[in-house]
């Protein structure tokens, strides 16, 4: 079985081979992805759990009314987009490394990932869909 | 006991268990992401089918959920700033262990106002405020 490739890890401070190797560096950029998202989220998610859960009394205060107040504002329609999208890559990216870790068989990585990768475009393409298309007066 | 093995700051030690409370947070946030954005494409539908899933939430048991939630997050977020401390700041592998400390502390002190203001309507519907 050679299908979905483990990742294999060089020891320490190997030096690099560049060109020709046919080693991508899409490892070192999800990386980097996870840290600068991290810092991005700091703000999107904490001010969102602090907006909604502390000051705003959490989900015995939401209704349908609620989110149409919400979402009659730009900025919230940005910062909810901005958000979706960047927890999504991020914890998805989390779990493709989560599973990396744990799964050893070829086969359960690949469904796993296939798995993984499907639910991320399903919240993703939903998700956004819901932001530029809520109608407030649907009825 | 064993013992960690030589040459490890973290192995066997607070420093892993860090990770592994990162790694869990991380995940469970993502799975309770996918509930969260499917339940709000509820808006779509209906006002009445937003609502009717929304109001199954209303209840202490969720309420509990919810500071977890936040909880978590919160612990993910701040551990992942030390995190990145730790790989970017010359000085972060010296003080990984401080900075761990300080956000546990970090933790606490917004946690206990934070748990005050999110159960409030729950205790005030049990015991019977105004
Ligand atoms: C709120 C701000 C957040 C910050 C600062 C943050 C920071 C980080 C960092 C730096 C990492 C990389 C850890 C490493 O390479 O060892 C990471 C991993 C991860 N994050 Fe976040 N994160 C945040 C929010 C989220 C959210 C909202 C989710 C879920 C949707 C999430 C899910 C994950 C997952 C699943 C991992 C992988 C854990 C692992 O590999 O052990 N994070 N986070």
């Amino acid at each position: 079985m050679t299908s979905a490739e483990a990742p294999d890890i060089r020891a320490p401070r190997t030096q690099r081979t560049f060109g020709s190797s046919g080693r991508s560096n899409f490892e070192l950029y999800s990386w980097l992805f996870m840290r600068i998202s991290g810092l991005v989220l700091i703000f999107l998610v904490l001010g969102h759990l602090f907006i909604m859960n502390v000051l705003d009394g959490g989900v015995q205060r939401i209704n349908f009314a609620f989110v149409a107040g919400r979402w009659s504002s730009p900025f919230w329609q940005v910062w909810d987009l901005l958000m979706l999208w960047l927890a999504q890559l991020h914890g998805g990216n989390g779990l493709r490394v989560i599973i990396n870790d744990y799964a050893e068989r070829d086969s359960s990585r690949m469904w796993l990932k296939a798995a993984l990768y499907a639910s991320m475009v399903l919240v993703l393409v939903t998700g956004t869909l819901v932001i530029f298309t809520f109608d407030p007066n649907i009825s | 006991m064993p013992t960690a093995p030589a040459g490890t700051l973290y192995r066997g030690r607070e420093g892993m268990w860090s990770w592994v409370a990162h790694r869990i947070t991380g995940a469970l946030t993502f799975f309770f992401l996918f509930a969260h954005v499917l339940d709000t494409a509820l808006v779509r539908v209906s006002p009445e089918a937003y609502d009717t899933v929304i109001a199954t939430y209303k209840n202490p048991i969720v309420n509990l959920l919810e500071v977890a939630l936040v909880g978590a997050v919160l612990y993910h977020a701040l551990n992942g700033v030390r995190v990145i401390l730790i790989d970017f700041w010359s000085k972060g592998p010296k003080y990984q262990q401080a900075m761990l400390w300080s956000i546990v502390a970090v933790w606490m002190l917004l946690m206990i106002p934070g748990v005050y203001f999110m159960l409030e309507h729950t205790v005030s519907a049990i015991f019977g405020g105004s």
